[in-house]
């Protein structure tokens, strides 16, 4: 979630959603993100929302930010009820960031109480939080799945230290296995996230990294390509000629590598950049933002959704605190999509998709696409002809053209 | 000491013998209307608060680039000896694109004052204008300006004047426009040494057309330089060369702002205003008479400046065709240079063939149309005019590559310019060798003085329109300087380069050329669309191609990435708001077979490479 917030309409201080989202409402699925805007360092390359700093004073430093995040819950479930919004239990919780398990697990727990008293949670629920190698200890991660937490994503992004040092990234590969074993002990689900195409990564390197990764035997994958974000170190590394830029030829090929070591590991793609051992393992807070489900973020420039209307929180912490001091909605803007830009919406998510898209639910202009993304081999024949659009690994490569060519017109 | 007229003369009123009309003529640059400034203020027409610098130079673009395009004439009061004088003056232009401005002015005056920069010493377009000026029997003051610069070198300089035009260097006024020195001296030595205009203020009018504006609110606005005879308010008057006849709804003079008056007598200059709405009914060059007391014969022909290169103007979103057919519509009103004719290109849709005198004509029109109209237009690469002759003897005239014909082709002229290049003897090598490239011919070298030469070269025109003059610049370290003019035209070995994209041919980037720099114009443009045309979806072969035969190739790869690796719950609006972007940019794209072309790739392929916008200002 990169830190810059769109241009929208103005929230209103209540909070109070447009009628729009409580439409159908009962019908959709209900999830909550947690952004936990800390870290120890900022990587180059990162764009998140994320500070280094303990003090930010005002309800926003790391020691209050548990209490913070918690009196947001609330307010949360009093504004969709006071919006019409049914009270639906969360299908799936994600924590995010920053480095959510810089907090004490005990906060993180907190903040998940919070929101099952405000809710309820689903029987099987996903409890996701994502952590760093080195920001967790045997015990902390026990004491997350003891509070409820069901799945752990890391950030490995390498196995290659020179990799690891361009990146920034401040733990050392042996930590991985550790963590990922102390989890699987405490009984969490594991994921690991991989980043290819940082410069200087040799093809050996990153098939290095792909073969290291799987040899933890996690659940599922989370493959990037890097993305040099406007702003950054890395931009600005590039830009003055001290790291060579990234190339998406480059990009594509490592893309092909992993795909084949995946899946003959036996890691299926569902999703562009994710694989999972069985549909299960996906992630499904994930999948729910791709299908259209509602979701509320908590936390600082956090987003959420109902029903075709987004909103997204101030970005900094201490705003973020200081609202909900006052009893205000930290959203910040938000956007009510009509129909022709929900539809817009919904073919660029679900084109990502192995699941793939109804044809039949796509405009002429859309279908008339079809035989000709068939003849250049981006999207599988044999989908196809059961109505749906599944993309083919080189149409997931190109899966931004293919989206553009479905568009109405 | 000559103060500012105590009584003004009276136009239609005034004696011949106190009438001197001269214009300021010079290299560009040298400081024409910055002299105008102080003539307008000394003489007192413009007030004090309202002077600003370059008066005379109203039109947004030349006060922006700080060069004077169209000529203006200014009557101005002045006393010597006791005696109350009527000055015409006529500042004009320097660029060589607008010599024609020069030339019509020149036919209205008795004198010229020829302005030289004190730093500068003789250049190009001051030897260009003199010999104007001496083919219309004028009588030349020699001036050197901005002798307050500390790198003003008036004595050299004096004397390359004087050797140039005969007399002494002592002869030589020095002035500053800046500062105002010599000026009034200036004013007293055109009174004392020009001659006064003759003519027979008995016979039928005669009065010459040295200018036609149009105005939004006047109509065309005809300048005139009286000769014989007297025109008045109200009377019908006549153009000889149409035998039109127009009510004359008012006379007057500049002072700079019009002064409606009784009339205009013998050697006076003026404004008619008949209520025309198109300067082609006021044609410069033609003669006024009136209609109750006609002349029978008239003051001998301006020549129409004849358009030297074209280029296709096409409007950037086609729903603006219209908008840019009017515009140029009321352009050729004001501007009877430019001529324009409907065309079509496949890949850039509806548009116009335009002929232009030069490379600053064409850029300066541009603008302007885009400023005044709010337009976005694409220029095609310039053109010459071109002469085929079929083997069937049919001879076609090709302005457009694309109109270029395909094989049976008995033989093909092109315009020629004899050009002049004056510069520090020691860049002579580097010149010869310039102009050899450009498939010239030496005419002949003189040197003006030790230092200095004048270098005579026969070129195409198409060979030097374009980067000639900037590189002529850069090999001469800023101390060449150039002027040209047409010189008739001959057969040459041109070929017609096309360039494909995946097999189809693009109209647009097909150029006419010689058949030695063919293959370095293939390269250049498979490279630059190389750069210029993003990755597709398969692989793009570009290619230049004489006929059937490929000359050049490129190759575009096909791209292999194009999607974005994260798109979470936060990215959601971002992402979206980029594909809407993405689709509004594929609006703009043209279509060339499948390859999606950026109209941006078309305007930077077919601009040249350095951003031409201040170096043309030369
Ligand atoms: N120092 C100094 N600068 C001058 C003098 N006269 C003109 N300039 C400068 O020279 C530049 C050109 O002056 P213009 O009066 O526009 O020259 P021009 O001959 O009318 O130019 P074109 O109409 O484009 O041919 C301007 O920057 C003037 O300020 C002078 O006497 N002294
Ligand atoms: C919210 S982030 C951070 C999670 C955790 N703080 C970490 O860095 O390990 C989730 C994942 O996004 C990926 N990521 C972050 N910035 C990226 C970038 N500029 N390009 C590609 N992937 C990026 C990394 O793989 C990271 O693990
Ligand atoms: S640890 Fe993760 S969230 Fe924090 S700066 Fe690095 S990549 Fe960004
Ligand atoms: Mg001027």
């Amino acid at each position: 979630m990169p830190s810059v917030l769109p241009l929208g309409d103005p929230a209103p201080a209540d909070g109070i959603l447009p009628a729009q989202a409580a439409v159908g409402a009962d019908s959709r699925p209900f999830g909550l993100y947690a952004h936990i805007p800390f870290c120890a360092v900022r990587c180059g390359y990162c764009d998140f929302n994320t500070y280094t700093a303990r003090e930010l004073g005002g309800g926003a430093s790391q020691d209050e930010y548990a209490a913070t995040a918690v009196a947001e819950v609330r307010l949360a479930a009093r504004v969709l009820a006071d919006s019409g919004l049914p009270a639906r239990p969360m299908s799936t919780v994600f924590f995010g960031g920053g480095t959510p398990t810089l907090l004490p697990a005990r906060d993180l727990t907190t903040i998940l109480r919070a929101a099952v008293e405000a809710w309820g949670l689903q029987e099987g629920a996903e409890v996701t939080t994502e952590a760093n190698p080195d920001s967790v200890t045997r015990d902390s991660l026990q004491e997350l799945a003891d509070g409820g937490f069901t799945r752990v994503s890391f950030g490995m992004q390498s196995a290659v230290p020179h990799v690891l040092r361009v990146l920034d990234r401040t733990h050392r590969p042996e930590r991985v296995p550790q963590a990922v074993a102390w989890a699987r002990e405490a009984g969490l689900a594991v994921s690991v996230d991989l980043i290819y195409g940082t410069p200087g990564e040799s093809m050996d390197d990153w098939e290095t990294s792909v073969r290291t990764a799987l040899s933890y035997e996690p659940d599922h994958i989370s493959a990037y390509a890097l993305i040099v974000e406007e702003g950054t170190k890395l931009a600005a590394q590039i830009r003055r000629g001290q790291v060579p830029a990234i190339d998406d030829d480059d990009h594509a090929a490592k893309y092909t590598l992993a795909d084949g070591l995946f899946a003959a590991a036996g890691l299926h793609w569902y999703e562009v950049s994710n694989w999972a051992r069985t549909p299960q393992d996906a992630c499904r807070h994930n999948l729910a933002y791709w299908q259209g489900a509602d979701w509320w973020g908590i936390g600082p420039g956090a987003h959420s959704h109902a029903g075709g209307v987004r909103w997204w929180n101030v970005k900094h912490p201490t705003a973020y605190a200081g609202r909900l001091q006052h009893g205000q909605s930290p959203a910040a803007g938000r956007e009510t999509l009509d129909a022709p830009t929900r539809e817009m919406e919904r073919i660029m998510l679900q084109t990502r998709l192995a699941e793939g898209i109804r044809i039949s639910s796509l405009g002429p202009a859309g279908r008339r696409e079809v035989p000709l993304l068939i003849a250049q081999e981006l999207i599988q024949p044999a989908a196809a002809f059961r109505d749906l659009l599944v993309l083919t690994l080189k149409g997931r490569l190109l899966a931004d053209a293919v989206v553009r060519r479905l568009l109405p017109d | 000491m000559s103060p500012m007229a105590r009584t003004a003369t009276v136009p239609a009123a005034t004696d011949p013998a106190v009438i001197r009309n001269f214009c300021i003529i010079a290299h560009i640059d040298h400081g024409k209307s910055t002299l105008a400034d102080r003539m307008l203020q000394l003489t007192g027409v413009v007030e004090q608060r309202a002077m600003k610098a370059q008066y005379l130079d109203r039109m947004d673009i030349e006060r922006e680039r700080g060069i004077t395009i169209k000529s203006q004439a200014v009557r101005l009061p002045w006393e010597l000896d006791g005696v109350s004088y009527a000055l015409n003056m006529i500042d004009t232009p320097g660029h060589v694109d607008f010599t024609y401005e020069v030339s019509r002015s020149l036919a209205a005056c008795e004198g010229a004052i020829l302005l030289v920069d004190a730093a500068q010493g003789i250049e190009a377009q001051t030897l260009a204008n003199l010999y104007l000026a001496m083919e219309n029997n004028l009588t030349i003051i020699p001036v050197l300006n901005k002798i307050d610069l500390p790198a003003a070198q008036p004595e050299k300089y004096a004397a390359e004047l004087a050797n140039l035009i005969g007399g002494e260097p002592e002869d030589v006024l020095m002035v500053s426009g800046k500062t105002g020195v010599g000026v009034e001296a200036l004013l007293d030595k055109i009174v004392r040494d020009l001659p006064a205009p003759v003519g027979d203020p008995t016979a039928p009018a005669r009065a010459m057309i040295f200018d036609s504006v149009y105005d939004s609110y006047r109509g065309v606005v005809t300048y005139v330089r009286v000769v014989d005879g007297q025109l008045s308010p109200r009377e019908r008057i006549q153009m000889m060369s149409t035998r039109a006849t127009h009510e004359l709804l008012e006379i007057g003079v500049s002072s700079p702002e019009p002064v409606p008056t009784k009339g205009l007598g013998v050697g006076e200059v003026g404004y008619l205003i008949t209520g025309v709405k198109d300067v082609r009914q006021s044609k410069v060059g033609d003669t006024v008479t009136t209609l109750h007391k006609p002349a029978t014969k008239s003051l001998g022909g301006y020549q129409d400046p004849k358009p030297m290169v074209f280029s296709g103007l096409y409007p950037l979103d086609g729903t603006d065709y219209p908008v840019l057919r009017d515009a140029l519509e009321k352009f050729t009103l004001n501007d009877a240079a430019l001529v324009y004719e409907p065309e079509t290109s496949a890949a850039l849709g509806f548009g116009f063939r335009v002929g232009f005198l030069g490379l600053l004509h064409l850029e300066i029109t541009r603008e302007r149309l885009e400023r005044e109209y709010n337009l976005d237009l694409i220029s095609t690469a310039p053109n010459v005019e071109y002469e085929v002759t079929l083997e069937d003897k049919k001879v076609l005239k090709v302005t457009n590559p694309s109109e270029y014909p395909v094989g049976k082709i008995a033989e093909v002229r092109e315009p020629m310019v004899s050009a002049t290049i004056l510069a520090p003897t020691e860049f002579v090598g580097a010149i010869m060798e310039l102009c050899q490239q450009r498939r010239g011919v030496m005419n002949g070298m003189d040197y003006l003085s030790e230092d200095r030469v004048e270098i005579r070269y026969r070129l195409p025109l198409a060979e030097i329109v374009f980067d000639f003059f900037d590189i002529l610049k850069s090999r001469t370290r800023g101390y060449g300087s150039l002027d040209w003019k047409a010189d008739g035209d001959q057969v040459s070995d041109l070929v017609k380069v096309d360039i494909l994209l995946q097999g189809e041919q693009v109209d647009a980037f097909s150029a006419i050329t010689h058949r030695d720099k063919a293959y370095a114009y293939g390269v250049m443009m498979t490279g630059k669309l190389r750069e210029l045309i993003p990755r597709q979806q398969f692989e793009v072969p570009i290619q230049a191609a004489i006929g059937a035969r490929i000359i050049a190739r490129e190759s575009i790869r096909a791209i292999r990435k194009d999607v974005l690796a994260k798109c979470y719950g936060g990215d959601i609006t971002r992402k979206r708001k980029l594909l809407e972007k993405q689709k509004e940019g594929k609006k703009r794209m043209k279509m060339v077979g499948r390859v999606e072309v950026p109209q941006e790739a078309f305007i930077a392929a077919l601009s040249s490479d350095e951003s031409s916008k201040d170096k043309s200002k030369k």
